[in-house]
């Protein structure tokens, strides 16, 4: 049969070969392959740190760069996700053990009156997959919620998700509370969803707008640097 | 005259009798506009839509409209944008208006149906997802193919997962329609609601117009 005789072996490949093959899966969405992949690199003797950041992350990197050009869409960007979590569901406990890098830490929820968590789940799988520790609080949250987290889990970053333009508006009530509490530039608070933008970020005084989770890592880890130098400069 | 709902999904559609007034509104509601029209005698309005699948990218919206409004503006007295702020945050109001034309008020027209005042009254709605005459019609164009559901049903969960309820927002008695949003419930996983509208604040909004 021509499929069998096509069909790719990934423990046949090299390394190398197995890492694009991976990308390529990724971006086709294919959860199994993306396991198995996992699971091939670690038996290799992969550290789970480059297993993510190399053939996981690099892949998604390519899936959000061509979502933001247009040429993938939601759909496919969900399903690469769902590949994604796959491998991040092997790799995770492996890397709380081996004690990967750990650049910062996030709390992250859709806010309320808002159950949308596409993107806001996007954005904390590639914190994750950046090195950051996300603390998810889900949809529908209160200022209250927010905060208590933010304290107890002696966060570095708020991340704050709406999909609607009616709830966006609640970022302010959020942002407003941390003012009127003093706490609010003990950490650094990032908004997103579909109807936001740079202005309605800077109108409502959060640190930055992200358009996508690739913008999302990338901002996080500017503030983080410079929280860093800052922390070292006094 | 006999509209063409896949016309009004993809390019909108004129009708224009020699009105006073042009109702520049989205594809989605133009059989709406016209029987509130048709059973108020109202011939000082014509209607121009714009095609309904812009609400799939709002940010588009506000130009759209505004190209329109510049095309149309010399042959009417007055011109109305029959959209809500339909997910633009505030960008279409904006626009309006910056060009002197007004518009529906209301976040969107699943509220506008119900009457803004109404359907602010419950915010406990939060996992309700609603569908209006239209959008039942045009399920598959609006909601199963642009989610890639067609193509992959196993998405479901992650778009669904945190609704509850399908509100059929019904501006018709039908019972065809009415059979059509419960299946269109079963086959997002949802319970089923039907609550009859009529055309509430449009129709109101459009009485107006003079």
């Amino acid at each position: 049969m021509a499929d069998e005789d096509d069909e790719i072996i990934l423990s046949e490949l090299d390394d190398d070969e197995l890492v694009l093959q991976m990308h390529d899966d990724l971006y086709d969405g294919l959860k199994e392959e993306i396991e198995e992949g996992v699971r091939i690199l670690l038996e290799r003797g992969w550290e789970p740190y480059d297993v993510l950041t190399k053939a996981l992350v690099a892949g998604m990197t390519i899936v959000g760069a061509d979502f933001r050009d247009g040429i993938l869409f939601v759909p496919e960007v969900l399903l690469a996700a769902n590949a994604m979590k796959g491998g991040m569901a092997i790799l995770k406990p492996l890397l709380a053990e081996t004690g990967a890098p750990k650049v910062g830490k996030m709390v992250i929820g859709t806010v309320k009156g808002d159950i949308h968590d596409i993107g806001k789940n996007l954005v904390g799988m590639m914190m994750e997959g950046a090195g950051f520790e996300v603390v998810d609080l889900g949809i529908n949250n209160a200022v209250e919620k927010y905060i208590d987290a933010l304290k107890t889990e002696d966060a570095d970053i708020l991340g704050m998700s709406a999909l609607l333009t009616t709830t966006m508006p609640y970022m302010k009530v959020v942002i407003d509370t941390m003012v009127q509490m003093g706490i609010r530039d003990d950490y650094i608070i990032l908004v997103g969803g579909a109807p936001l933008n740079e202005e309605f970020g800077r109108a409502i005084g959060a640190d930055a707008y992200c358009r996508d989770a690739a913008v999302a890592v990338e901002t996080a880890k500017t503030f983080m640097g410079r929280k860093h130098n800052q922390m070292s400069g006094n | 005259m006999k509209l063409d709902d896949d016309q009004l999904t993809e390019e909108g559609a004129e009708i224009t009798a020699g009105g006073r007034i042009l109702l520049l509104a989205c594809g989605a509601l133009a059989h709406e506009i016209l029987a509130v029209k048709k059973a108020n005698g109202w011939d000082h309005m014509d209607l121009t839509c714009l095609p309904a699948k812009l609400h799939l990218y709002p940010d588009r919206i506000p130009n759209a409209v505004a190209e329109a409004v510049e095309k149309h503006r010399q042959d009417y007295s007055d011109i109305f944008v029959v959209y809500a702020d339909c997910g633009t945050g505030g960008l279409l109001q904006a626009k309006c208006a910056e060009l002197g034309v007004g518009m529906v008020e209301g976040p969107h027209c699943y509220s506008f149906f119900e009457g803004n005042e109404a359907f602010a009254a419950h915010p406990d709605e939060i996992t309700a997802f609603y569908l209006t005459d239209f959008l039942v019609k045009q399920f598959d164009a609006f909601v199963w193919k642009p989610m890639g559901l067609d193509r992959h049903p196993e998405l479901r969960d992650m778009y669904f997962g945190n609704y509850t309820k399908l509100v059929y927002q019904a501006q018709t008695d039908n019972p065809l329609l009415d059979a059509k949003a419960e299946d269109c419930a079963r086959r997002l996983g949802l319970d089923y609601e039907r609550r009859f509208t009529g055309y509430g604040d449009l129709a109101t909004t459009m009485a107006r117009l003079r």
